[in-house]
């Protein structure tokens, strides 16, 4: 256990020192305040002039779309995170050598995978606190309104994240870094696109393509998660705006976040055993 | 006491590479080996194994009485890989500092240590700044600290002069003398010959995976290598030289021979100048090591 807080400690200390943390908060920084100004200006220019929606009720669908806007665009931000920040942190080390140092150390391989999963872990956690913290902020102060289910919503935009930083320290254990991110990358764009066809096919009752879009969502449940967390973060009246980013033509099942749960902690197993079993 | 290294018949194979081949050796406690082999012979690959780095694909042995790989037993041994790459994003004094750390030892203990080695590896000046500004050498320096952190009962170190100046090269030399004296056992690999000659107590050679030939550095040899260099040599002399010794060879404009006793050598420059030979050079020359290595490996050794 000292181990793997060890190798967390020192994931965390090398994003700061690399800048890599500055970076991502410069970039998450200046996302806040262009949110912000937008819906300031959205809420004084547009909402609130005679030209506006008539009813509170319309009124506070507007405020909820833009805060999904902006929630669906922290998403994003975290799911580059997730694939990118750890996509270099074994295989560069096996690469360089530099990973010699630590597993002839009196620490066990798996604590090296599982410090710096946590210490990534902590990070991105920080950052979506951060992130999905502002967005939520700058509404409640401009518009006074608050999502339902923020928690869960939270939680499973984390899951998402999780299931990204899993696949991303797995891969690294034998692909090299261009790979292991062509591999992230690629399998979260599956995802996505598999969640439009699911979508469309469920809104045009094609059962083919939202056969297609399940079987995607289930190689890599990431998008269904962001769907999932979407749905539970809007009024009713919304959910049947279909075919926005943040309102599902169909609403994936709960069976999911078990599904995401479970291969999540199956992908960090095979990473272990992997970096286990090798070479060094 | 019991060895600290033991190993039988360990095997490594990359593909179709045979990397090892059939590796059987002891190294005793306290005890200074030399690991000797041309490029490619799989000096780094054995070292991998016995640290755990790298499965053999067959074979196995003991560090320290626990087996190949065995976690608890890494806290007494320290190793300066062949390749120093580090955290580099870390300062020389930060990086020391979780070493240490990752090695368990307790805060101030810790502190003291550090210091300690940076000055042992003549880095002070330098402790602040990030590894990544250090030179090769700056590099094996810390490296090679960094195994000595944990005050180990047994170090690796692969190549530990390829990257140091003279300098460098006297505290490897002086750090090995000490960690002798301190009863810690070192396995060094070097292409460095002389220097494994002052430093090793034994050495192995090892060749296509295999060691040929083991041999200890303190036996006092009764074997006389007489280098012998004039003018106009000649087959016949060749020949007639073998009354005084066995293994009459030219090499490079100098003839060898070996002699039970360096009585011999006046003998010899007498019965040369009594056929009219021009003598240059005559005198006795310690078997060296670099001649034993190409006595071993032969001629034609190649890179493997
Ligand atoms: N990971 C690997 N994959 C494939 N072949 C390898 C691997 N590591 C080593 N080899 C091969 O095994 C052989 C032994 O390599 P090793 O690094 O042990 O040699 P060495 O004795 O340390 O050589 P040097 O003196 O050059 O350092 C070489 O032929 C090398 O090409
Ligand atoms: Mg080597």
């Amino acid at each position: 256990m000292r181990g793997i807080f060890t190798i967390s400690q020192l994931t965390i200390h090398e994003a700061l020192r690399k800048r890599v943390l500055l970076a991502a908060l410069v970039l998450g920084l200046a996302f806040l305040i262009l949110f912000g100004v937008a819906f300031y200006f959205m809420n004084r220019e547009v909402i609130e002039s005679p030209r506006g929606p008539e009813t509170q009720a319309q009124r506070a669908l507007v405020y909820i779309f833009l805060t999904m806007a902006g929630l669906y665009a922290v998403n994003f931000l975290m799911v580059m995170m997730a694939a990118l920040l750890p996509v270099d942190t074994l295989s560069g080390e096996i690469r360089s050598g530099a990973i010699q140092s630590l597993v002839t150390k009196p620490l066990r391989r798996s604590e090296i995978v599982l410090g710096k999963w946590l210490g990534f872990w902590v990070i991105l956690a920080g950052y979506l606190l951060l992130m999905g913290g502002g967005v939520l902020l700058i509404s409640r102060v401009v518009s006074n309104i608050t999502p339902p289910n923020i928690a869960i919503g939270l939680g499973l935009m984390m899951l998402e994240a999780t299931l990204l930083l899993t696949l991303s320290i797995a891969g690294g254990t034998r692909l090299s870094t261009l790979a292991n991110g062509v591999l992230v990358f690629g399998l979260f764009g599956l995802a996505f696109i598999g969640g439009w066809i699911e979508q469309i096919g469920s809104l045009f009752q094609n059962e083919t393509a939202r056969y297609v879009g399940v079987i995607a969502s289930l190689i890599v449940p990431s998008e269904s998660l962001w769907q999932l967390a979407a749905y539970n973060m809007q009024p009713s009246l919304m959910r049947d705006m279909t075919l926005t980013p943040f309102s599902p033509a169909s609403v994936p099942s709960g069976a999911m976040v078990v599904w995401a749960i479970g291969y999540t902690l199956v992908v960090l197993v095979f990473g272990v055993w992997s970096f286990r079993t090798r070479d060094l | 006491m019991s060895n600290a290294i033991e190993t039988r018949s360990l095997r490594k194979e990359f593909g179709e590479k045979v990397a090892v081949a059939n590796l059987t050796l002891t190294v005793q406690r306290g005890e200074v080996f030399g690991f000797l082999g041309p490029n490619g012979a799989g000096k780094t690959t054995s070292i991998k194994m016995l640290l755990g780095l790298v499965a053999p694909t067959n074979g196995d042995g003991t560090v320290l009485d626990a087996p190949l790989g065995n976690v608890a037993a890494r806290a007494k041994i320290g190793f300066l890989p062949e390749h120093f790459r580090f955290q580099d994003w870390l300062s020389g004094r930060e990086f020391l500092d979780l070493h240490g750390r990752l090695y368990g030892i307790a805060s101030s203990k810790r502190k003291t240590s550090v210091e300690k080695l940076l000055a042992r590896v003549d880095l002070y000046d330098a402790a602040n700044r990030k590894l990544k500004d250090y030179s090769k050498g700056m590099l094996q320096r810390i490296g090679l600290a960094a195994a000595l952190l944990n005050e180990p009962q047994l170090v690796f170190l692969d190549e530990p002069t390829s990257g140091l100046d003279p300098l460098g090269r006297l505290i490897v030399r002086d750090v090995i003398n000490e960690l002798r004296a301190q009863g810690t056992a070192v396995f060094l690999n070097s292409h460095l010959l002389s220097e494994v000659e002052i430093t090793c107590d034994r050495v192995a050679f090892v060749k296509d995976g295999r060691v040929v030939r083991e041999t200890s550095l303190h036996e006092t040899s009764n074997v006389i290598d007489v280098e012998l260099i004039v003018r106009n040599a000649s087959p016949e002399l060749l020949r007639d030289l073998s009354q005084f010794g066995k293994h009459v060879k030219q090499l490079n404009g100098t003839i060898h021979l070996e002699t039970e006793t360096d009585a011999r050598i006046p003998e010899l420059n007498r019965w040369l100048v009594a056929r009219g030979m021009d003598v240059y050079k005559i005198g006795a020359a310690k078997p060296s090591l670099e001649k034993m290595f190409l006595d071993v490996m032969g001629e034609d050794a190649r890179a493997g």
